[in-house]
């Protein structure tokens, strides 16, 4: 399989949120806006590049019976990194972040993908199918949050699209969530099948 | 590269070198970040009080920190600025600076942290500013009743978020107290009133009384007579 074909198959074939359904807690959770979504997806695309490559460099020296917690170390570390490294040098956007991040050491595309692909793979190729997920990812929580956000407040991207008084304030909440991604799942299905 | 076996001394060491370069590993750049971050939080206080002051520029005289960090007093030379917190918002605790004036008139606030829903609570930071509908801005904690028109003060709450109105009052009603310099209790409610103290001590006994354990009744709001309590969130 060649890297581009290995990018391509996180953003569409195996996307992370529409077909494999993986990580539905910060899909769900942070998407109560476009901008949120975004950068919930590149926070996590971030760690997931990293992850990727670290854990497919050391994937010979892990035992397998230890492997799960050695890539949840590694994980967390990044994670932890991100945090802070963003606190000092990135302090606006980790303004609108910092909530979200911690929560990306749960998420289960991150390890669910050094479990299936960079224990096998070379780091070439994982820093590819971290690009793939993690791109393939913040798509899908962009165009979640921006069908939140304008069905329930009318903005985008902060921008007024319609009058607030029109929005329907239940996509802004938890059950709009789950509405809103029933129904993208079921388009992006139509559209893979055709 | 052969994968190493799985035996216990493998696992062992394997698993202590890896925590040990992590651990290293962010030992190392939290030393390095330590400093910035201090850097920016300072500076976000600093302008924090300087915007609740209405100030262009204020020097703090005085740091008094209440209860363990639960309310702290900056004490400046254009006035008082209060940071309250109040754990009983929609999405957890939401933390407020408030700015006085000699007086006790409030001069501006800031909500600093909050985890309100984006479209109902989270418009905290705008409903009570100046002109806008819930405005607080000029008024007096003691002589004004901030609390939810609803429970009988005179701030409209923002349109389906109570809660956030009651939390957020709560905590304006909290610095008002450290202001003041009496103890204040981040798990209290706007419907405790600061110019109710007296009757609430009062009410108080009824209260406990009518709910059996005021301690389960999470947000104080309790209505009824004994027999048929009332004790709600909402």
């Amino acid at each position: 399989m060649n890297n581009f074909k290995v990018l391509m198959n996180g953003i569409i074939k195996e996307n992370p949120t529409f077909v494999l359904l993986l990580g539905m807690c910060p899909t769900l959770g942070t998407t109560s806006s476009a901008i949120n979504g975004m950068s919930m997806g590149l926070a996590t695309m971030f760690v997931l590049i990293l992850s990727n490559l670290v854990i497919s460099l050391i994937k010979n020296l892990i035992p397998d019976m230890v492997r799960i917690p050695s890539f949840i170390v590694v994980i967390a570390s990044f994670v932890t990194l991100l945090q802070m490294l963003m606190q000092a040098y990135l302090p606006d956007i980790y303004a609108t972040l910092g909530l979200f991040i911690p929560l990306i050491v749960v998420n289960c595309i991150i390890l669910g993908r050094a479990e299936a692909f960079a224990a096998k793979n070379g780091p070439v190729a994982s820093i590819f199918d971290g690009i793939g997920m993690g791109l393939g990812f913040t798509i899908a929580l962009t165009l979640l949050g921006a069908v939140r956000e304008i069905l329930g407040t009318g903005k985008l991207f902060g921008f007024t699209l319609m009058p607030e008084e029109y929005g329907m304030l239940v996509f802004v909440l938890a059950p709009g969530a789950f509405i809103a991604l029933g129904y993208l799942i079921a388009i992006v299905n139509k559209l893979r099948s055709n | 590269m052969k994968k190493l076996e799985s035996s216990l001394l493998n696992m062992a060491v394997v698993l202590t070198v890896i925590s040990v370069i992590a651990g290293g590993l962010l030992a190392y750049v939290n030393g390095v970040t330590e400093g910035p971050i201090q850097e920016i939080k300072a500076k976000a206080l600093a302008d924090g009080i300087k915007a609740v002051l209405q100030a262009d520029e204020a020097t703090v005289q005085q740091v008094d920190t209440i209860d363990g960090g639960v309310a702290i007093v900056y004490k400046t030379d254009k006035g008082t600025a209060v940071q309250a917190v109040n754990n009983n918002a929609f999405g957890g605790s939401i933390k407020v600076l408030v700015g006085f004036d000699a007086e006790g008139n409030i001069l501006g606030y800031n909500v600093l942290e909050h985890a309100e829903t984006p479209g109902l609570g989270a418009k905290a930071g705008e409903w009570f500013q100046k002109g806008a509908k819930g405005d607080i801005i000029g008024k007096h904690p003691a002589k004004n009743n901030l609390t939810v028109s609803k429970d009988g003060g005179e701030v409209d709450a923002i349109t389906a978020s109570t809660i956030t109105t009651r939390a957020f009052l709560g905590a304006v009603n909290s610095a008002y107290q450290a202001y003041q310099g009496g103890a204040v209790d981040a798990n209290s409610s706007a419907t405790q009133q600061v110019k109710e103290v007296v009757k609430d001590a009062v009410d108080a006994v009824s209260k406990a009384a009518c709910c059996g354990d005021p301690a389960k009744c999470e947000a104080n709001f309790c209505t009824g007579d004994k027999e048929n309590c009332v004790c709600g969130s909402n």
